[in-house]
């Protein structure tokens, strides 16, 4: 083992955190919709190193191709379609602030309790796996014991794909 | 140092539980329904890495987990297509897409 790699992939992964949590941060604050788009591509990207992290290699392809590639680009889509920008606020300046404040109040309380409740849980010990967790595993995982969920997945995507067709094409000859 | 950072459950979940309020925030703050839908997506990323963070330190067979988040993905990903599409309708129909303004109901 190379001296000091350790110091290199503990770094790398403080960077994906970081990317992770500055996504979403840039995801949820920011008034251009545009905006918030790039930072969730940010935040999948970031949470796609920290599935390689977590022996992980092929859902970090996973959410790369779906995230990023498909997901991200759809959005993009629909801000092209429509105008999303936040307006300006026309209500009175308390109200917005107070309605800031509950927001911060929630989901500072939501952040705080499940930290709480997932630092001090007790969870099992790890135990010996029974499979090595790789993508030969899952192929003959979602062959065998899955294969009617993986079977009513693309059901539901086919399904997903009709009903966005006929939502969308509704109203679009007329008028 | 025995043990890494990155070989401790701790900082993944408390990383998951920041995705979720982030998520929650922008669910309460957005005043577009495309903002809310981009929340929407963070809090199903929360979700999926905390199921990936339990399947690698807690579950016995290692591979369940990644077929769970595989399918989570799949429904995120047909969520998005239904939801943009309702979008665009609703863009058609009243010219904007803030929540505020869809009050209007027909039976």
């Amino acid at each position: 083992m190379i001296p000091g790699s350790d110091y290199v992939v503990t770094a790398l992964f403080g960077l994906l955190v970081a990317l992770t949590a500055a996504g979403a941060l840039l995801a949820v604050m920011s008034t251009r919709i545009i905006r918030s788009v790039s930072g969730l591509a940010v935040c999948c990207l970031g949470l796609a190193g920290l599935y390689y992290f977590l022996n992980s290699p092929f859902l970090a392809l996973m959410e790369i191709l779906i995230y990023v590639g498909a997901v991200c680009v759809t959005i993009v889509f629909g801000v092209m379609l429509s105008e999303p920008d936040e307006p300006a606020p026309q209500e009175k300046r308390g109200r917005e602030v107070w309605w800031g404040g509950v927001a911060v109040l929630v989901s500072a309380a939501i952040f705080g309790g499940v930290t709480r409740l997932s630092l001090r849980g007790l969870w099992p010990a790890p135990v010996a796996p029974e499979t090595d967790g790789s993508l030969r595993a899952i192929g003959i995982a979602l062959l065998t014991t899955y294969s009617l969920p993986f079977e009513l997945i693309s059901l539901v995507l086919l399904v997903a794909i009709l009903g966005a067709l006929a939502i969308a094409r509704g109203g679009r000859s007329r008028e | 140092m025995s043990l890494h950072l990155y070989d401790q459950a701790g900082v993944y979940l408390v990383l998951a539980a920041f995705l979720l309020a982030a998520g929650i925030y922008g669910l309460i703050r957005r005043r577009t329904l495309i903002g809310m839908l981009i929340s929407g997506e963070l809090i199903f990323s929360a979700a999926a890495l905390n199921f990936m963070t339990l399947n690698r330190f807690v579950a016995p067979n290692p591979a369940v987990g990644q077929i769970f988040v595989l399918f989570l993905m799949g429904l995120a990903a047909a969520e998005v297509a239904i939801a943009l599409s309702i979008i665009i309708a609703v863009y058609r129909n009243y010219r904007s897409i803030q929540p505020k303004e869809l009050s209007e109901l027909k039976g």
